[in-house]
């Protein structure tokens, strides 16, 4: 069933993807308020479920590429937001229907939802991913063959470019050397799918699941009752440790935030793992849960998301895990998001502390 | 000799120093005029110690009349702001996200130009002369009397400000005051204009208050220089505050903190400053107060100033005791401490009751509370020493040890020994260490940029940079001989080329004041 997304849900929308950002996506403010400005300007956006996409309707995801430290200074207009999808659909002949989001957390939730309103297009509610992950190719469409090629980026000067590429890693990389010559933050559109196969392909109801988070954290702390337990009970998962940030370590290497986080609980003490987004947490040789399942980092008290560059020593903390789409547990995905593809020699463990056995392991 | 004032919103200190010394302090109450308030403290100080108007060197204020104007939209003079960056930014114009009530009050006007800069000093577009000056005649018809200019990557290449200050200034006469963003705020366009927008909006104000401070000090004939105390806890002159009264705004957690620092003798150490409400709790590294790495909302607008990270807990000495849980706060009888506490006569249990009966303070009427379960206060001590511990260790930013400095009037709740932390330094003056705090300030020069840094080269590009900001901090008046660094960062900056590295350097200095004999 479709609904309409207005200015005033944009805050819970940010919360909740911050929550489902497992870390990463980088600080929502910007994208907040443009997605706000946007829909102050051009009316509020049609939420369509994957159920409603016609099977021949055009659907793009939309996202932010670059450095977010250069967001914060060059803001977006809503040209450069919208231009890469008027590309794309010229580039392909048809006109764009639907507008998607990559994935669900930090600045690219609230991106797609300022291209929606600004193009006057229903968006999806849906997304490619169930979560954020580091790098590109890293959605549920890669596993159905769908590419990110042709893929459009555009700038503030109306520089737009469509890539048709050799496969994802050369649209990663050609796009990466256009991006920084363009000023180091540009819009991307790309990963162009069939009604028929978004509705395969993406993760039902992201927005709705978004928005119910966001929203169940505020209401938790209206009511004095405890946000991170709402949190939990949303998203299925469990709350496995919770203590005091004693030690944050970065680095930046090869265009990521790497490093980790130990937290001190009362017995024991957890290391946590990111590459902008959470990997791995585990208490000495007792893994409690790695990649593609969430793990979440929450304000001990407010239940307020912490992202990996907000950590800090001395904060209370509690961290949940849940589990993320299915999908992400074939053999196939796991190669692409599992803790191996991240250079850890672990088998996955699920949100619950087991060890993973993968999808076909499980059917057989 | 020098003296130093710090007006808060109750109470006017006063101190009157000799080097490091304290002669003499007192505490007045804060008049709603500039004038009249300075003039009592100054009297009051004589009073207590005669000294000369020749005898006094400088004069050191702290104050929050800034803050207090911006909060209350009083007084703000009818502002515009002016952004270059077109055709990047066009989505968020200037005073995007400000409370409408605010922007009414400023009589705000905002605008868009070409110009601006990439990360890397790239020109994203030139400026357009003819564009500025049709912004500027428009500002002019709607009675603008102060605009704020602010581009994309100023803090990496300014040029574009300069210039199109030049060209507004031209447009609009002498009697328009412009703020320019790279002068005031660091990297983040947002915070930082909005940051030079209440910069804009206080500059008739400062003027105002600047000739108050000077006109209240020269009756008393004092002919020293006159300094107010920044955020950070170093000094700028008179007319530096007529240019960047913002520059003000969180002076009075800093002044309590070096405040702190001087009675106790301890250059780092975490300070808990309790009042009659709150403990505030802040940490001083090398004598400075450690800044936020936050965003700090004012009068509901996001800035990036520069502010002491101050954690405020709900325990003061009006706070009220929870007669079965022994917890403490964070509801405060406040200001009717002296009425409603029991050593008063009062009826409510405060925690000022609970030091009393547990002989830590001598005030009021001690049998009042000598019925009180000495168990019971024993836990309610217990509980406040052990959430005030927690405080701390929130704050402190590795495991190791750190002195704990208590001021303030409601430290008398906290114990000789502190939970994790050991023993509570307790300064003699600690009823006016906000005043000791603003007289005791340094004067600073901060320098936050992207740099290219080209491979090999990374000891020269800092070494120019650190150049930088011991020119900047002599510039703001320190001796040379006493510059020295005392903060240094280095962020790599993700993604971006060319090594681009974010650096951020500190220098502080002495104020260079005239020896006399």
């Amino acid at each position: 069933m479709s609904w309409t997304l207005t200015a005033d849900r944009i805050a819970e929308l940010a919360r909740g993807a911050a929550v489902l950002g497992t870390g990463g996506g980088g600080d929502p403010y910007i994208g907040s308020l443009l997605a706000a400005q946007a829909l102050a300007e051009h009316g509020p956006v049609t939420v369509v479920s994957l159920d409603e996409v016609p099977d021949d309707a055009l659907v793009l995801t939309v996202a932010m590429m670059g450095a977010p430290t250069v967001m914060v200074e060059k803001l977006p207009s809503l040209e450069e937001v919208i231009a890469p999808v008027h590309a794309l659909g010229t580039y392909l002949g048809r006109p764009v229907t639907h507008v998607a989001c990559a994935e669900i957390g930090g600045v690219n939730s609230t991106i797609p939802v300022a291209a929606a309103a600004a193009l006057g297009l229903p968006l999806v509610d849906a997304d490619g991913m169930g979560r954020a992950f580091p790098e590109l190719q890293m959605v549920l469409p890669t596993l159905y063959g769908v590419t990110a090629s042709p893929l459009a980026f555009g700038d503030e000067k109306g520089n737009v470019g469509v890539l048709n590429t050799a496969d994802n890693h050369w649209t990663e990389r050609i796009a990466r050397v256009a991006c920084v010559e363009m000023g180091c933050s540009i819009m991307i559109s790309g990963f162009p799918m069939s009604g028929a196969v978004a509705r395969e392909a993406l993760v039902p109801g992201s927005l709705t699941h978004c928005l119910a988070i966001g929203s169940g954290i505020t209401a938790a702390r209206a009511a004095k009752t405890d946000a991170v337990a709402a949190t939990v009970e949303l998203l299925g998962g469990r709350e496995f440790f919770s203590g005091k940030v004693v030690d944050v370590e970065r680095g930046t290497t090869a265009g990521f935030a790497r490093g980790r986080a130990r937290i001190e609980g009362a017995e024991s003490s957890l290391d946590l793992a990111f590459q902008n987004e959470h990997l791995i947490a585990r208490s000495g040789d007792e893994v409690f849960v790695t990649t593609p399942d969430l793990i979440i980092v929450l304000d001990a008290e407010s239940g307020e998301p912490i992202t990996t560059e907000g950590l800090r020593y001395g904060q209370r903390v509690r961290v949940i895990a849940a589990p993320s789409d299915p999908r992400w547990h074939s053999a196939e995905a796991l190669a692409m998001v599992g803790p191996g593809y991240f250079g850890y020699d672990l088998p996955s463990h699920r949100f619950d502390g087991t060890v993973e056995r993968t999808l076909e392991e499980v059917t057989a | 000799m020098h003296i130093g004032i710090d007006v808060g919103g109750t109470n006017t200190d006063a101190v009157l120093m000799d080097g490091r010394t304290t002669l003499a302090g007192v505490k007045n109450s804060t008049s709603p005029d500039v004038t009249s308030g300075i003039v009592s403290a100054i009297e009051a100080l004589r009073a207590a110690r005669d000294f000369r108007g020749d005898d006094i060197q400088a004069v050191m204020i702290g104050t929050t009349h800034f803050i207090n104007a911006l909060v209350e939209a009083k007084r703000l003079a009818p502002t515009a702001a002016l952004r270059l960056g077109l055709p990047a930014t066009r989505a968020l114009p200037p005073l995007v996200d400000w409370p409408e009530s605010l922007i009414a009050a400023i009589g705000g006007r905002s605008y868009l130009a070409h110009g601006g800069y990439e990360f890397d000093g790239r020109p994203i577009s030139p400026i357009d002369v003819a564009e500025l000056k049709g912004i500027a005649a428009d500002m002019a018809a709607n009675g603008v009397r102060s605009v704020a200019i602010s581009s994309v990557f100023s803090p990496v290449n300014h040029d574009v400000e300069t210039q199109a200050a030049a060209i507004v200034a031209d447009e609009l006469g002498d009697g328009v005051a412009i703020s320019l963003s790279h002068e005031i705020g660091r990297i983040g366009l947002l915070e930082r204009e909005n940051a030079t927008i209440i910069n804009a909006a206080l500059r008739e104000l400062a003027s105002e208050i600047v000739d108050g401070l000077t006109s209240a000090v020269r009756a008393q004939g004092i002919d020293a220089p006159i300094f107010l105390s920044q955020n950070d806890g170093t000094l700028m002159d008179e007319d530096y505050v007529r240019l960047y009264p913002v520059a003000t705004f969180a002076s009075g957690p800093t002044n309590s903190m070096r405040g702190a620092a001087l009675t106790s003798g301890l250059e780092t150490c975490a300070v808990v400053d309790i009042g009659g409400t709150t403990a505030d709790i802040g940490l001083l590294v090398n004598g400075f107060p450690r800044e936020t790495a936050n965003e700090v909302k004012v009068a509901g607008v996001r800035t990036n100033f520069r502010m002491p990270d101050v954690l405020s807990i709900g325990i003061g000495g009006g706070s009220i005791v929870d007669t079965e849980t022994a917890e403490v706060g964070p509801e405060s009888v406040g200001y009717r401490l002296t009425s409603e506490a029991l050593v008063f006569g009062g009826s409510t249990l405060t925690a000022t009751d609970i030091a009393v009966a547990a002989g830590r303070a001598d005030i009021g009427d001690p049998a009042k509370v000598a019925h009180l379960d000495p168990a019971f206060v024993q836990r309610v001590l217990d509980r406040i020493a052990e959430r005030v511990a927690e405080a701390v260790d929130r704050m402190r930013t590795s495991p190791d040890p750190i002195p704990v400095v208590a001021v303030g009037g409601g430290s008398i709740l906290l114990p000789d020994e502190l939970p994790i932390f050991g023993a509570v330094h307790r300064p003699d003056n600690y009823a006016v260490a906000n005043a000791i705090g603003a007289s005791i300030a340094q004067v600073g020069g901060e320098i936050d940029k992207v740099y290219a840094v080209e491979p090999g080269r990374r000891e020269e590009a800092i070494a120019a940079v650190r150049a930088e900001a011991v020119d900047k901090a002599i510039a703001a008046g320190a001796s040379p001989t006493s510059v020295a660094i005392v903060d240094f960062d280095e962020v790599p900056i993700p993604y971006l080329p060319g090594n681009a590295t974010r650096i951020r350097v500190k220098a502080v200095g002495d104020l260079a004041m005239e020896v006399r004999v």
